[in-house]
């Protein structure tokens, strides 16, 4: 295996834009094309094109390819509706989040499960190791896709200008094949920014095309194109996990504040239901800590591994922070230990670089949008 | 970009001005600032505080990271840009100007000082 670093089929597209690029999960991505801040902005208020063609596709097809999944996920992905999409999530035996997912039902007998480019082997395996006895394939996808987003309040009129699909007709977490500039998609109105948006999921060789279309169509609304930077800073103020950041093996979905996923009602024994059974138990009677949101009060930028304290004691650990554009000052998600994890707390503060700057908790997401 | 020929450039990426009246101006280069991305939050030394060439006297926060700021000039303080403080996106849009970050009464040169030239090619841009 080499270690060079993988280009989405837009590499030179970006390099072309000025990107300043930056590793990602092993991937060569756009940080950022310009102002960070500015492509943050236009996302909230205009629109913002990402080329996100390192987000991990794998295919799942036969006819049990819903009871694996069920068997191998945490949710209920049976019940999923042709056409539609879940958010869900991948745990080890002992409830260990593997991965978050979304998983997007294609057909009667026909999944893509969409992993984090940091996780994609070590879904693609489990699921792999998982299939054992089911009637059903896995399929690794990695390569067969690149990955468009449009996201901000007028991306349904720029998508609408380069597509006859139905949009209007396409909800939230909805994902139907159609045409777009010409060329086969997979359109699905998904996001991880907060804002109304979608994931154009295409041939690679057809992503420029598309990149293209969207861009010209995009002039008069405003789009820009857009970097992983402020795609963290966009996530980040809707309140939403990164893995590695708020979701990690040693987590489980409901320490993660996300039990809502775990689905103990669907047919059939999955992967972890034991394990999950207690941690849902302890979340609900006596939780170690909790996943909250913290706003300073002064300028300084909290980041992931600061401690959080109170009284001089050590009470948590931030996983994410930034200064948010929205808000204007910076945010933080931080786990906290359950007694000073109620918005409101007093006295609570992130020690950076050995000042106690002072921070107000507040519950998550910090923004949503207006609909 | 260019980087401007009256000034002089340490590798730390700070530039440094010609004294007038014993008095010289730091800021960061233009190279600096766009690999820093948007700064939001910069801590300066304060004026009467001695600064040592080389040596870290503040920092600047982008959205991505911390950087310390190295002074490249021993002195005393005299001014601290608090346009700069208020604002800290002029660091990015005007990096040379509008974007200074101190002024320093100054007593001695970090030695391995870079011309314009010298920085760009050092830099690569």
């Amino acid at each position: 295996m080499s270690n060079a670093p993988r280009l989405t089929a837009l590499d030179a597209l970006h390099r072309s834009l000025g990107a300043t690029m930056t590793d990602f999960a092993g991937w060569d991505m756009p940080l950022r094309y310009g102002s960070e801040r500015d492509e943050h902005n236009a996302v909230r208020t205009k629109a913002g094109l990402f080329d996100l063609s390192h987000m991990g596709e794998i295919t799942v097809t036969g006819p049990e390819a819903a009871k694996l999944l069920d068997y191998a996920l945490v949710g209920n992905m049976g019940t999923i509706g042709v056409g539609r999409a879940r958010y869900t999530m991948i745990c080890q035996a002992d409830g260990g989040i593997l991965d978050d997912l979304i998983v997007y039902r294609l057909g009667d007998t026909e999944y893509m499960v969409v992993a984090n480019a940091s996780n994609a082997q070590v879904v693609l395996d489990a699921l792999t190791e998982r299939q054992a006895g089911f009637d059903a394939a896995v399929r690794d996808d990695r390569d067969a896709y690149a990955l468009l987003a449009v996201q901000g309040p007028h991306s349904p009129a720029i998508l609408k200008a380069v597509t006859d699909a139905d949009l209007d007709g396409l909800k939230y977490y909805a994902g139907l094949p159609g045409t777009v500039a010409g060329v086969p998609a997979l359109i699905a109105r998904t996001g991880y920014t907060g804002e109304d948006g979608f994931e154009l999921f295409l041939k690679p060789e057809h992503a420029e095309t598309v990149w293209q279309a969207l861009t010209e169509a995009g002039q008069e609304y405003g789009l820009v194109p857009c970097g992983l930077s402020c795609r963290d800073t966009l996530r980040l103020e809707a309140g939403m996990p990164l893995y590695g950041h708020e979701l990690s093996t040693s987590l489980t979905p409901f320490d993660a504040g996300l039990g809502r996923v775990v689905k103990f009602e669907k047919e059939g024994d999955f992967v972890g239901r034991e394990a999950l059974r207690a941690a849902a138990e302890r979340a609900e009677q006596n939780p170690p800590r909790k996943l909250v949101g913290l706003i300073a009060e002064g300028r300084r930028v909290p980041r992931a591994e600061m401690q959080v304290v109170a009284d001089g004691e050590v009470i948590g650990s931030v996983t994410s922070g930034a200064p948010s554009p929205t808000l204007g000052k910076p945010i933080a998600m931080a786990y906290v230990d359950a007694a000073h994890a109620e918005p409101g707390t007093k006295g609570v503060g992130v020690d950076i670089r050995g000042t106690h700057e002072p921070y107000e908790v507040v519950a998550l997401p910090f923004y949503k949008r207006q609909k | 970009m260019s980087n401007p020929k009256e000034l002089r450039y340490s590798k730390e990426h700070e530039w440094l001005s010609a004294a007038e009246d014993g008095v010289a101006t730091v800021g960061i280069t233009e190279h600096a600032a766009n690999a820093l991305g948007d700064v939001v939050f910069v801590q300066l030394p304060e004026v009467g505080e001695t600064v040592t060439a080389g040596e870290s006297c503040g920092e600047l926060e982008s959205t991505k990271s911390v950087s310390e700021l190295y002074s490249p000039v021993t002195g005393e303080v005299v001014e601290a840009n608090q346009d700069v403080v208020d604002d800290p996106s002029l660091v990015n849009s005007a990096p040379f100007e509008g974007g200074w970050l101190f002024k320093v009464r100054a007593t001695a040169e970090q030695d391995d000082l870079m011309s314009a030239d010298e920085y760009t090619e050092f830099s690569g841009s």
